[in-house]
């Protein structure tokens, strides 16, 4: 015990040999940023925020300059999630800090690692109801990681360190950052904090799996005949995709996908029956249905994912191999768990497998018009107009193709973004951005904003629906300021289609709500100087939209869509996977 | 089923918030929630009781450990722990009967710490069934006001809930 305070004050004591810094909070903030090698933030400045953007005119910071507080998070969180790096949002107290709170519960939900400034009004003021104040500690409490509201100046340096260390390892997460104005503008000092931050309530090494866990997991893997991969989010996240594959190509058994976890196994990869879920293809939930060993990587069994909880993989043992212990036996019983970096666990998994019987090749048996063929590589539904209106399916298909299926795949929420997951061929881990557990419209522009700031040199295509993209527009204004070269395309079917789809297949065909007026969208865009196409006609899809992906600068495509297609396969919410629609007979 | 965390969590504001929030959204059914001070001023410790079968426990478990201002939780086996707690328990007691409550808190070992002209205030110590009995006792003869304190549970033994050490310049990485 005396050691152990001994190595404790030791460790203090490396910590501290930190340098004296002395200035006004606000440069101890954009100190911090730089520190921490966050060169593009994205925010809007307002009252008590104000010192902070003070200190940062001039400073070698990438600033971007949103069009409302939403936008900022998103972007933060789709930097984030195009770079591997923390994405940072600013905003100011009261309704700058409420605007936020969906952009933190998005990234909370797909644990993404940013960090939020916002300004608070001065400690005197604090709890007196005062101009823009509000409480953003307590309201964005459920949809954090960590957040801290920071009391002293000198305070400042040491809770920025920690809130980049604590967003960034583990499993990821927001963490906010509060600054009252009066500590943001008074002076201070404090020792720079040097290294690893040591945050005592936090274990930024995940833990590790015993050897007689692994050897459980070995054993259960030998025993299948039928194992099955199931790749999440986490998997990519941990960047396991070799580890994966080899995985894969040991057991050479078929591999899934959620919809986080779209791009680890390339979409060419032999072994792969595509995605999983509400929207998944036939082969792969059928395939749930007749494992006997599902293996869950980075996963956590969303309701999306997994249909009727109690009828989910019905004759499988799990081995769930994951970061966040709270996952395991959360939704589904794991019968053998892996805690720990999904990387870390794999190699220490995969030299145990060789030398011994594991490799059980086998497929799914299902009905032949699911099964896939030459014409419809996962076995979905080919929806094809012969009279020259334009198919969602085939407008993702010409996008894959016009970008050779390397481009950064941006998505909104609803149909257009279940079929960007269906038909987009993704090669590679994080290309895929989406707003997977809250389904968030209006994620997508902000986010592909922050996508190609993380990502200047690479395509990023945004698919939106008409719906969701009027969520978030004004920060076409953003896009255009910037000159950033993002290929906006709508899907324009003058619904709210998922919706209009849910109505029609649940509610009786009774469409509450879900039809939209919307603006001529190309001379909006026009209005913000973004040059603008549109697409009527089936034959002009592919060379319309190669023509905007080859276009320097930003583009936006009017895509015009049938008002009552439908997204198919769907597996209706509180069934089982195998209970799926995959196409009501009688119309396309 | 019932059972007891129990918890070390860092002393400063907005840490009760946290583990209350987070019981009430994920549906935890909260029975009882002790804070209170430790030997080290910078730590609190908390008991909380709650219902729910084992998967739920384990989740609470976990999902309160993530909190970061959470240093350490465990559910404590209730065979091998000590739990107590406080009741104020103001009676109806005309001067008549006022002797006859006093025997029956006398039996439950509980002190008498007000006299009034029409009540009694009893002060019982004990797990919450022997409070419970008082309670049914004296409810005969009107009870007025409660106040409880909420459930506080230690280990037997030398055994006790440590902070583990998770400073990256010490723990080796995995």
């Amino acid at each position: 015990m005396e050691q152990r305070e001994e190595s404790f004050r030791a460790a203090d004591a490396i910590r501290a040999q930190g340098e004296r810094f002395e200035g006004t909070g606000a440069e101890m903030v954009v100190e911090g940023l730089l520190r921490e090698g966050a060169d593009s933030v994205f925010g809007h400045p307002g009252g008590a925020i104000l010192p902070v953007y003070d200190a940062l005119h001039g400073a070698p910071i990438h600033h971007y300059l949103m069009r409302h507080e939403q936008g900022a998070a998103h972007a933060a969180d789709g930097f984030a999630r195009a770079s591997g790096r923390v994405g940072v949002c600013i905003a100011t107290s009261g309704p700058g800090a409420t605007n936020l709170v969906t952009g933190l519960a998005n990234a909370h939900m797909d644990s993404v690692g940013i960090v939020a400034l916002t300004g608070q009004v001065g400690l005197a003021l604090l709890g007196s109801d005062a101009f823009q104040e509000a409480d953003t500690v307590g309201m964005t409490m459920p949809v954090v990681k960590h957040s801290y509201l920071v009391r002293q100046t000198g305070d400042i340096p040491r809770v920025l360190h920690e809130a980049f260390h604590i967003a960034g390892t583990g499993r990821r997460g927001p963490v906010l950052v509060d600054l009252p104005k009066n500590l943001t503008a008074g002076r201070g000092e404090a020792l720079w904090p040097h290294g690893q931050p040591h945050v005592r309530g936090y274990r930024s090494e995940p833990p590790r799996p015993t050897d007689s866990e692994l050897e459980r997991a070995v054993e259960a893997i030998a025993e299948a005949k039928r194992p099955l991969l199931m790749v999440g989010g986490g998997a990519s996240k941990a960047g396991a995709q070799d580890e994966v594959l080899a995985l894969a190509g040991a057991l050479g058994c078929p591999v899934i996908s959620t919809l986080m976890g779209l791009g680890t196994v390339p979409t060419t990869h032999p072994g792969y029956l595509g995605m999983m879920g509400m929207h998944g293809t036939p082969i792969a939930n059928v395939a749930t249905t007749q494992t006997d060993l599902l293996i869950g990587i980075g996963v956590r069994f969303d309701d999306r994912v997994t249909g009727a909880l109690a009828r989910f993989a019905p004759q499988a043992r799990v081995l769930h191999i994951e970061i966040d212990r709270a996952e395991v036996g959360k939704n589904i019983p794991a019968h053998i768990a892996l805690v720990g970096d999904v990387r870390q666990v794999l190699r220490r998994l995969l030299p145990m497998l060789q030398g011994q019987d594991v490799r059980h090749p086998w497929l799914p048996e299902i009905d032949t018009e699911m099964r896939p063929d030459a014409e419809s590589p996962f076995g979905y539904p080919r929806e094809r107009f012969t009279d020259g209106r334009i198919s969602g399916p085939q407008t993702v298909e010409a996008l894959s193709a016009a970008t050779r299926g390397k481009a950064i795949v941006v998505t909104d929420v609803g149909q257009h973004q279940m079929w960007a997951a269906q038909h987009y061929a993704f090669e590679r881990p994080g290309q895929f951005i989406t707003s997977g557990g809250l389904g968030t419209m209006g994620f997508g522009l902000p986010a592909a904003i922050g996508a190609q700031v993380g990502r200047p040199k690479e395509t990023v295509l945004l698919l939106t629906g008409d719906g969701s993209f009027q969520m978030t527009l004004q920060e076409l204004a953003t896009v255009r300021s910037y000159d950033l070269p993002i290929k906006i395309v709508i899907f324009n079917n003058a619904n709210l289609g998922m919706v209009r789809q849910w109505q029609e297949m649940f509610h009786g065909e009774r469409y509450s709500y879900s039809a939209l007026w919307n603006p001529d969208f190309c001379k909006l865009a026009e209005a913000y100087g973004i040059p603008a196409l549109r697409a009527t006609q089936s034959d002009e899809v592919d060379g319309l939209l190669r023509r905007a992906v080859d276009t320097p600068g930003p583009v936006l495509v009017d895509v015009r869509q049938v008002a009552d297609e439908n997204c198919w396969p769907i597996v209706p919410a509180g069934k089982a996977l195998d209970e799926m629609i995959v196409r009501p007979s009688g119309r396309a | 089923m019932r059972h007891t965390l129990g918890a070390l969590v860092e002393n400063h504001f907005g840490v009760l918030a946290r583990v209350a929030g987070l019981f009430s959204r994920r549906g935890f059914n909260i029975e009882s929630l002790t804070v209170g001070p430790t030997d080290d001023a910078s730590m609190s410790r908390m008991t909380i009781v709650v219902d729910g079968d084992e998967r739920m426990r384990d989740q609470m478990v976990s999902q309160m450990g993530k909190l970061i201002d959470v240093l350490e939780v465990q559910a404590l086996d209730p065979q091998a722990t000590v739990s107590r707690e406080i009741a104020l328990v103001k009676v109806r007691a005309t001067p008549e009967r006022r002797s006859e409550v006093m025997q029956i808190a006398d039996v439950f070992r509980g002190q008498v710490v007000d006299v009034g002209k029409e009540s009694l205030m009893v002060e019982i110590t004990g797990d919450d069934r022997k409070i419970n009995a008082l309670l049914e006792v004296l409810a005969e003869y009107g009870i007025i006001e409660i106040a409880r304190t909420g459930v506080v549970t230690l280990t037997r033994g030398p055994a006790a809930l440590t902070v583990p050490n998770t400073d990256p310049a010490q723990v080796p990485p995995a």
